[in-house]
């Protein structure tokens, strides 16, 4: 019988620890099949960053470093200064990268770094259980916004993806969704032409997933898509905000 | 041919380590260390490396996190504030067991403190400085000669143990001028670097580097291995210099630059007919303590006087070592000041007439 589908090689053959619903899989799956259909899984060096996918680097199969909490893109431009001629990314959470590590995210990009970064925004803290993130949503109830963020206190959310495509540096940047199933499908293309841009050396690449946290939204998987859709996408547009004309 | 020229030391360490094969430097400005990077951003265009002002010193020690994890010879430098900042990043090369080098060419403190040269990181150098248990190889230069010489051995080392090296230098060490012979070539060892990220090419397995290890059991196991590579490096790589301890009265215990006016006042107190002999740790850690609790328990010893540019830091090592045998003095200045010959004497002409407090 022909096999019409199977597990990435981009993958090891080991279960995920993510909680049912949750999207983090998925966008898994998607860089790792990415990769294995460019034929760069043995050119490519991962840095796993500080959140729900600290251990990532257990589930791809490419070269893996674990990196401290924001820090990822410093070590990959480490990395990237040590092999130019190799692909390197980062797998980083919005509390990651837009908090703690929001010096290193901006610099990479001003500095045009030749990394991609895959930045998954589920607007909120998943790992230490469902903190506010700067991404989370005006009025969204978190364990340190129990009445709702509040704009007088607690500030606005933060779109990373139109605040980079500001520099220079950057070259392209896109925001996906993973809520359905023709979203998925352009997460994908955006994952492809993100290692595009990085393999001509045209400068730095960010892909943002909008993203499911079923556990710490107190949603069912189901409804937590349907949340996304509603309350996520109206803050947070999709589409490129940089490189839209970029032939790559 | 070894050629011999005259040079800053801060100059020094960044010539040595390109000598020594490091091709990546990624630093952030700091007085009294800057000409460190200066020097990088022509040296490594020319040598065909890679240099990096990163945005923070933070973002420093990562960028070396990141390439020596891909199996690079990575350097940063700072100074006291700078190294503060780098701890988070020093623990995790720690915790990932990977090979680097990072300079302190340390100032004054507390918080912005001074400019001027002072030793007040040998606790933050030697006793951790981050999180966990884990220790740095920390080598004290001199003289600019040392400074040389110990800079190429910190890349050996670092790649033999697969552990942080610190050159452990101060203000006046970074700034001053000394004639340097460099060899003609250095000698670099073959280490496996096996483990190293470098996309997985023919490798059947992918490699990781990571620094978390979730079982208790796990991270206590890792937590053994290290104490065990430790133990290995205290008995492989202590080093000292020990001058005239066999028929001192006192024992001088000093290090790094304050060591060099030490030597001075030994022939000073001579000529006044008081033998002073002097342990002068050249790693910090490991610490020489076999040698110093050797000087306490030769009878011809009397006493120990602790110098130092701090409120008297090694001098809980030293007294550790002599375990009660014998008293241990202490004289430090602070601030960026350093002792006069003059202050130091007075203090062994009192320890030694029994009149030191
Ligand atoms: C320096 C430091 N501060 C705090 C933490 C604790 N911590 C672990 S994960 C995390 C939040 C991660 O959230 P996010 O980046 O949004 O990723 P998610 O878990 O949602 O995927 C925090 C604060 C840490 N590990 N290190
Ligand atoms: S806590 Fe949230 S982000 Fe983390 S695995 Fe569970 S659902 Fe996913």
């Amino acid at each position: 019988m022909a096999i019409v589908f199977d597990k990435t090689e981009g993958l090891l053959d080991k279960p995920f620890h993510y909680c049912p619903g949750c999207t983090h899989g998925i966008i898994h799956r998607i860089i790792a099949e990415t990769m294995c259909e460019k034929g760069i899984l043995n050119d490519t060096i991962g840095v796993s960053s500080v959140g729900c996918t600290y251990n990532n680097y257990e589930y791809f199969s490419c070269d893996m470093v674990q990196a401290a909490h924001g820090r990822a893109p410093a070590v990959a431009t480490g990395v990237k200064r040590v092999h130019p001629d190799k692909f390197v990314f980062t797998y980083q959470g919005d509390g990651d990268l837009a908090s703690i590590g929001a010096a290193e995210i901006l610099h990479s990009a001003a500095r045009g770094e030749r990394i991609t970064v895959f930045f998954v925004n589920n607007a909120i803290y998943g790992m230490t259980s469902g903190q506010m993130a700067p991404t989370t949503l005006l009025g969204q109830v978190t364990t340190t916004s129990p009445f709702g963020r509040d704009a007088a206190l607690q500030g606005y959310p933060m779109n990373v993806s139109e605040l980079l495509a500001t520099l220079p540096g950057a070259v392209y940047i896109e925001r996906v969704a993973m809520n359905n199933f023709k979203n998925i499908q352009t997460a994908k293309k955006a994952v492809a032409k993100a290692f595009a841009v990085q393999e001509k050396g045209l400068g730095f690449s960010l892909v943002e997933f909008l993203s499911t946290c079923p556990t710490n939204w107190g949603k069912e998987p189901v409804e937590s898509l349907r949340w996304l859709e509603s309350a996520m996408i109206p803050q947070y547009p999709l589409g490129v905000f940089k490189g839209k004309d970029l032939e790559v | 041919m070894a050629k011999k020229v005259l040079m800053k030391g801060n100059e020094v360490i960044a010539e040595a380590a390109i000598r020594a094969g490091c091709r990546h430097y990624f630093g952030y400005p700091i007085t009294p260390q800057t000409e460190i990077m200066h020097y990088m951003a022509k040296r490594m265009v020319e040598v065909g490396g890679a240099f990096v002002q990163a945005e923070s010193e933070v973002s420093a020690i990562n960028m070396v996190y990141g390439a020596a994890s891909a199996g690079a010879r990575a350097l940063t430098s700072s100074s006291s504030p700078g190294i503060s900042l780098k701890q988070e990043g020093i623990s995790y090369i720690a915790g990932a067991e990977l090979p680097a080098v990072v300079v302190n060419i340390v100032r004054a403190g507390p918080g912005l403190g001074g400019i001027q040269t002072s030793q007040g990181d040998y606790f933050q150098a030697t006793k951790g400085g981050g999180h966990g248990d884990y220790k740095n190889i920390v080598v004290a230069p001199a003289s600019i000669q040392e400074l040389y010489e110990l800079t190429v051995e910190a890349f050996n080392l670092a790649d033999r143990y697969r552990m942080l090296v610190m050159i452990l230098g101060d203000g006046t060490l970074g700034q001053m001028m000394e004639p340097v012979l460099f060899r003609e070539s250095e000698p670099t060892e073959d280490t496996d670097k096996s483990w190293a990220l470098t996309g997985r090419g023919d490798r059947t397995e992918h490699n990781t580097v990571t620094s978390i290890y979730i079982e208790p059991d796990d991270l206590e196991r890792k937590n053994n291995d290290l104490q065990i590579k430790y133990a290995r490096v205290a008995e492989a790589e202590t080093r000292y210099e020990s001058t005239d301890v066999e028929d001192a009265e006192i024992v001088i215990t000093s290090f790094g630059t304050c060591s060099r006016i030490c030597k001075n006042v030994i022939r000073q107190a001579a000529e006044l007919g008081i033998k002073v002999g002097m342990v002068r740790p050249i790693t910090l850690w490991p610490f020489p303590s076999s040698e110093i609790a050797r000087a306490a328990s030769l009878p011809s010893v009397k006493a120990f006087l602790d110098v130092e540019l701090n409120a008297g830091q090694m001098v809980e090592d030293v007294r550790l070592a002599v375990n009660g045998q014998k008293p241990v003095y202490f004289l430090g200045r602070m601030g960026g000041n350093m002792p006069t010959q003059k202050e130091i004497l007075d203090r062994i002409v009192a320890i030694h007439d029994g009149e030191a407090k």
